[in-house]
């Protein structure tokens, strides 16, 4: 009796970690689950038959790929937006002692401070006053605003940990300021700034809360589950989930095989 | 902010018109000026303006049809608190209870991944980033699938007495789970997990495993060993992890309203219902920014508490 027992206290946290990752998994097993089913009513909440009509014809639900398409765009301008914007101020706020530097550190973070239907109301009570049509414009600001924090932290950990000797070599080395910038420090700050951007893409992509204060009848792909959830949910959605999942993983995946490669082929 | 602003004032075309052989030290101590103006000038027009804009917002006074005035009628604000006091608490409860509930869970799993994981630890860091890039959404429609009345879940949990505790706690009634507070804090604690673990595994991750051998070879038991050294350690990430945790979840409505009922609305429903449907705005500024001031103040307060400065 005392076996068993002893193992399990052994093994107690790898337990408890993996029922956690379980917790985390399950939706997506749903989702993907459910992708195959076949549902006779108009929601897809209960197991009814296996089916593939879904998978043939994931566009075959009216509106939902062109808000798909609308969400990749705006995430993809955001990100463009807010990762050049965001690097900038990185590499002010790491680089340079000037004056009001407290005070710009604590505006950009603010915004990763606040509940976003704080910002969400607030930015939609800044459009109202000024009267400007709310859509397309609006998310595209919105979401360029509330990544911009998430991309300064992740290039600011990035470049503090940077080493200056580096661009001072190249610099000895008569390299321009330009030349130095493009070839030694933008490479070595790259993972930072492709981490945020990858972070703002996906915060944009997935915002629900600000968009559907600022989106007035612009349809974005969350905005679409939104509306589904009361109307009826196409299995297609749950298609689209699983394709994204799959995509993400992957995509992670690829990404740190190629890093490892890298960090083997630099002698230490 | 302002110095920022005002300091980029000089111009900068004389300065680049002529050859900067007189006075580089000027154009280099404004580079950090022009590397900051776009993306500040952004956020004061587009975070900071919105707040001025919302705070007079919320002491208008008027209609949608008749319009809105400034009247500086206060008022708002005590009457948003008398009101909607029941769902300011049960806001804070819900959000504390799925931070008490992502540390208990995320804890084991940061460790598990950052000690214990060897060569699997980059396929567990995966598994927990990925749900960032699956529609929250589409996940939390899927836990009316997991919870659904009758369901397996519910049974199981039923069977082992789970509900009967839960219900007296007044989470659940009955033997449902969907429309319960349980399945809001359920709900709630699966979206912000993420959030709590990946803080929590980049402090674990920087402690230096010698520590542990050291306090092991100092005959302390393994339980002592977390509670004197791998805890202490890990404070900047348990900070910033609930901080990460509570603050967006205090301000949710997505789950309350997927996985709740009229019973377990939270302030963020409330706030979503009087700007767009209702359409009233100053009560519905005037709780917002009595979320954003219960929130930063309940923030300030545990930073201080807690003691760490470095947060992002």
């Amino acid at each position: 009796m005392r076996t068993p027992l002893t193992w399990l206290r052994r093994n107690l946290v790898v337990i408890a970690g993996l029922g956690t990752l379980a917790y985390m998994i399950l939706p997506n097993v749903v989702v993907t689950v459910f992708s195959f089913n076949n549902p006779t009513g108009r929601f897809n909440y209960a197991w009814q038959e296996f089916s593939l009509d879904a998978w043939k014809d994931p566009c075959g639900v009216a509106d939902m790929c062109g808000s798909l398409s609308l969400s990749l765009q705006i995430a993809l301008w955001s990100t463009l937006a807010a990762t050049a914007l965001g690097t900038a101020i990185a590499f002010a706020m790491v680089r340079y002692r000037f004056r009001g530097r407290s005070a710009v550190n604590s505006l950009i973070f603010l915004p990763m401070a606040m509940p976003e239907i704080v910002m969400a109301a607030s930015l939609l009570a800044l459009f109202l006053n000024m009267g400007i049509q709310l859509g397309f414009w609006t998310i595209l600001i919105a979401h360029i605003m509330f990544c911009l924090s998430f991309v300064v932290a992740a290039v600011k950990a990035r470049v503090l940990s940077m080493d200056p000797r580096l661009e001072e070599a190249a610099r000895d080395l008569y390299a321009g300021p330009v030349q130095t910038f493009v070839r030694v420090t933008l490479p070595i700050a790259a993972p930072g700034i492709a981490a945020g951007a990858l972070l703002s893409f996906a915060l944009s992509f997935d915002d629900f809360i600000i968009t559907n204060f600022n989106s007035g009848n612009t349809v974005t792909f969350p905005m679409f589950v939104w509306g589904s959830a009361q109307r009826g949910t196409p299995v297609q959605i749950n298609v689209i989930g699983t394709a994204m999942f799959v995509i993400a993983v992957l995509v992670v995946l690829v990404g740190q095989m190629v890093g490892n490669r890298r960090k083997k082929a630099q002698p230490k | 902010m302002t110095s920022a602003a005002t300091d980029t004032a000089p111009p900068q075309a004389p300065a680049s018109a002529e050859p900067p052989v007189h006075k580089p030290s000027v154009r280099k101590r404004l580079i950090p000026y022009w590397l900051l103006l776009p993306g500040i000038l952004w956020l004061l027009v587009f975070f900071v303006l919105p707040m001025i804009y919302q705070a007079s917002t919320s002491v208008q006074t008027g209609s949608l049809e008749e319009g809105f005035q400034v009247t500086w009628h206060f008022r708002t604000y005590w009457d948003a608190l008398t009101e909607y006091y029941p769902q300011f608490l049960r806001s804070l409860l819900y959000a504390g209870t799925a931070t008490a509930l992502c540390l208990l869970l995320g804890y084991p799993l940061a460790y598990l991944i950052a000690f214990k994981a060897g060569r699997w630890r980059n396929l567990l860091l995966v598994l927990v980033i990925a749900p960032f890039f699956t529609s929250f959404l589409i996940r939390t429609l899927a836990w009316k699938t997991i919870l659904a009345d009758g369901g397996p879940v519910v049974a199981v949990l039923n069977s082992i007495g789970f509900l009967d505790v839960t219900s007296w706690l007044g989470m659940t009634e009955g033997d449902r789970v969907l429309a319960t507070p349980l399945a809001v804090v359920c709900g709630l604690t699966y979206n912000f997990l993420p959030f709590m673990i990946l803080p929590l595994y980049s402090s674990l991750e920087r402690i230096d495993t010698r520590l542990h051998e050291a306090a092991g070879d100092l005959y302390a038991h393994p339980a002592t060993v977390f509670r004197k050294v791998t805890f202490p350690l890990s404070m900047p990430g348990v900070v910033s992890g609930t901080l990460l945790t509570f603050i967006p979840a205090s301000g949710d409505y997505v789950n309350a309203e997927l996985l709740g009922s009229t019973d377990t609305r939270m302030i963020g429903n409330v706030i979503q219902s009087q700007y767009l449907r209702i359409l009233d705005y100053p009560t519905a500024a005037a709780l917002s920014f009595i979320l954003m001031a219960i929130v930063l103040i309940m923030v300030t307060i545990y930073i201080r508490r807690a003691g760490t400065e470095d947060l992002v």
